[in-house]
């Protein structure tokens, strides 16, 4: 399997990331619903080609709000978000979207739907990459099964499929393995690496889980609740693979939990940072 | 995981229930059983005059005969043998019956004779009516069919349109709501004025029963299609007409099948109203005209045929929604 090697491969340099143009830009995004709730208020973030980047932070912060402002299934109140210098408006062929669910569509078969997204590729050209992309996940034997025959775990990795065999810019993951156990969660982690090597398309991952955005993300921005903003940014750092027993590991997610504790706190309690948890922005 | 281990489980319980030998003996009762009505027909003395009481012996002693060698067969006929073990208790049942109507009528005649006529009576009807009877049964067919096809599409695209579009539903809603109700034979006297033809009246008051159910059922299985389903299509760059089309539709069909059959079983009452008080074929008119005759006999038989049409459609129906909802799981077996 190609993307084994790819896998422990090191990933690019943090300094060359930052000379690069993002490809991902938003800009001062804000959402405010009819009913005057404002779920979203400037949001700023720029993404750089390759990189992974986790959102995490407490519930009703606006995470898939956010998500779903940037893949142009809702329209944002301010702001704008922009992929390759274009602005998004609806959703774009270069952005891909996991969702919490798998929501694969029942009455297509396994391969159909991976290949649901595949436009203007010849007929065996299509079989060719639906095919391959089932292999990579290994669930080629099911190509022809039903949706609701699979498990949820073999499910999400089929919407994983989905996402992937299009090969978008930018692939947004709204808490994609939330609905999992802890083991088939792990099993993903190392699937997602190993396609996300092999076209190294930029991720931005909604997550609860801390563990799973310092295992996956190159940095960790927590979000703070009503409105919905950004608050501190952890530089996890793009070495591959991650030891989740290391101390570098521990660390990193002892930072974010702390992180994600104050942001948690009312804006008047904010206390100054400590050198080691201060946040960095690109 | 457990829903798997139940179907290992049902499915090793239905092989060991197929390994156990089950006794020939019950296919050999059925055929003494057809032999015995073959038997009493032939033997009893009949208390009036009936032409085809020997064919119908003759009929019931080639059952029997026929299942005796079969039952002796058994399990070297594989599948066919095993429906006939599953069916005998049936095959048994039916000709107690017949022996038990045969003797109520055309033996002891218990009953009151022009109304109720023993089977070899019926029997003589599928013998030297059958002309008359298949050409009724292909014009209701005919009639069903056109009149189902033309309700079933249409309601099926009206269905959609209302589901997806803002502008057709603001339209459509309140006649479907007024007019959608009212039974499609209440419009059969402004059909039949109305029409150049009782066919074409008769096709549309068909068409008007099977269009009301399927619209309706169209529409909520379109308004009700998951959105979540929209998001990730658009997401995968889904045009609004894929969107209807791949989409909507799909996520509606099982609502769909669900229309389709109300709008069968509306549509079978509709022709056969339809048959009895304007088109001049069919089987409707031929249970009138049976009526009109006096000839019971031969309204049983249309009844017979008309019991089969409907169920065969049904049938056929369900065969269609199998094949086209193979997706969904705990269908209804018919």
């Amino acid at each position: 399997m190609t993307g084994e090697t790819l896998h422990h491969a090191p990933g690019p340099s943090l300094q060359l990331l930052t000379q690069e143009i993002p490809v991902l830009i938003v800009d001062d995004l804000s959402k405010t619903y009819a009913d005057g709730t404002q779920a979203l208020a400037g949001i700023n973030l720029s993404v750089h080609p390759g990189e992974i980047v986790a959102l995490v932070g407490g519930s009703g912060c606006g995470k898939t709000t956010l998500l779903r402002l940037i893949a142009g299934l809702d329209q944002a109140s301010g702001g704008c978000v922009q992929v390759d210098g274009e602005t998004i408006r609806e959703p774009h062929p270069d952005v891909g979207v996991v969702f919490q669910e798998a929501r694969l569509l029942p009455w297509l078969d396994v391969a159909d739907n991976v290949g649901f997204g595949l436009a203007g590729l010849t007929g065996s050209e299509h079989r060719g990459r639906v095919v391959g992309a089932l292999e990579r996940i290994g669930l080629a034997e099911h190509a022809d099964r039903w949706p609701r025959e699979l498990s949820g775990g073999q499910q999400q990795r089929v919407a994983i499929a989905r996402a992937f065999v299009t090969i978008p810019r930018v692939l947004l993951l709204d808490e994609p393995f939330s609905a999992l156990d802890a083991f088939t969660r792990r099993d993903l982690h190392d699937q997602l690496l190993n396609l996300w090597g092999e076209a190294k398309p930029t991720i931005l991952l909604v997550t609860h889980d801390v563990g799973e955005a310092v295992t996956l993300a190159d940095r960790v921005v927590v979000m703070r609740p009503r409105p919905g903003r950004l608050d501190e940014t952890i530089v996890i750092g793009p070495a591959r693979p991650r030891d989740p027993v290391a101390a570098h590991h521990e660390n990193a997610v002892r930072r974010v939990m702390a992180a994600l504790d104050r942001s948690l706190r009312p804006a008047a309690a904010h206390q100054p940072l400590a050198p080691e948890d201060r946040a960095t922005w690109w | 995981m457990s829903g798997s281990i139940t179907a290992v489980t049902a499915a090793r319980v239905a092989a060991a229930r197929a390994h156990v030998p089950v006794p020939p003996w019950r296919v050999l009762a059925a055929g003494t059983v057809w032999l015995a009505l073959a038997g009493l027909t032939l033997a009893l003395p009949e208390t009036g005059d009936f032409p085809r009481t020997a064919a119908f012996a003759h009929g019931a002693a080639v059952i029997g005969l026929g299942l005796l060698p079969l039952g002796l067969l058994g399990a070297r006929l594989g599948g066919f043998g095993a429906r006939l073990q599953h069916w005998s208790p049936w095959l048994a049942a039916l000709a107690i019956a017949l022996v038990a109507w045969e003797v109520v009528t055309a033996k002891f005649c218990l009953l009151p004779m022009p109304f109720f006529p023993p089977p070899q009576a019926i029997l003589e009807v599928f013998l030297d009516d059958w002309p008359r009877l298949g050409g009724s049964t292909l014009n209701s067919l005919i009639l069903l069919a056109g009149g189902y096809a033309i309700g079933a599409g249409f309601g099926f695209v009206l269905g959609v349109a209302i589901g997806t579009s803002k502008a057709v539903g603001y339209w459509a809603h309140p006649v479907l709501r007024f007019v959608g109700p009212l039974p499609a034979t209440a419009w059969l006297p402004l059909a039949f004025f109305v029409f150049p033809t009782s066919w074409s009246a008769s096709t549309f008051l068909v068409a008007l029963a099977t269009g009301f159910p399927v619209t309706v059922l169209t529409w909520s299985g379109v308004a009700g299609a998951n959105k979540a389903y929209f998001d990730v299509a658009r997401t995968l760059g889904a045009s609004p007409s894929f969107l209807v089309l791949r989409v909507a539709v799909p996520a509606a069909l099982p609502h769909v099948f669900v229309g389709l059959f109300m709008g069968l079983g509306g549509s079978f009452a509709v022709l056969v109203v339809a048959e009895m008080l304007g088109v001049k074929s069919g089987l409707g008119w031929y249970l009138q005209w049976a009526q009109g005759w006096a000839a019971y006999a031969n309204m049983y038989a249309a009844l017979i045929v008309m019991a089969l049409m409907c169920s065969s459609l049904i049938t056929l129906l369900f065969r269609l929604r199998d094949r086209l909802l193979a997706w969904q799981k705990g269908l209804v077996q018919w």
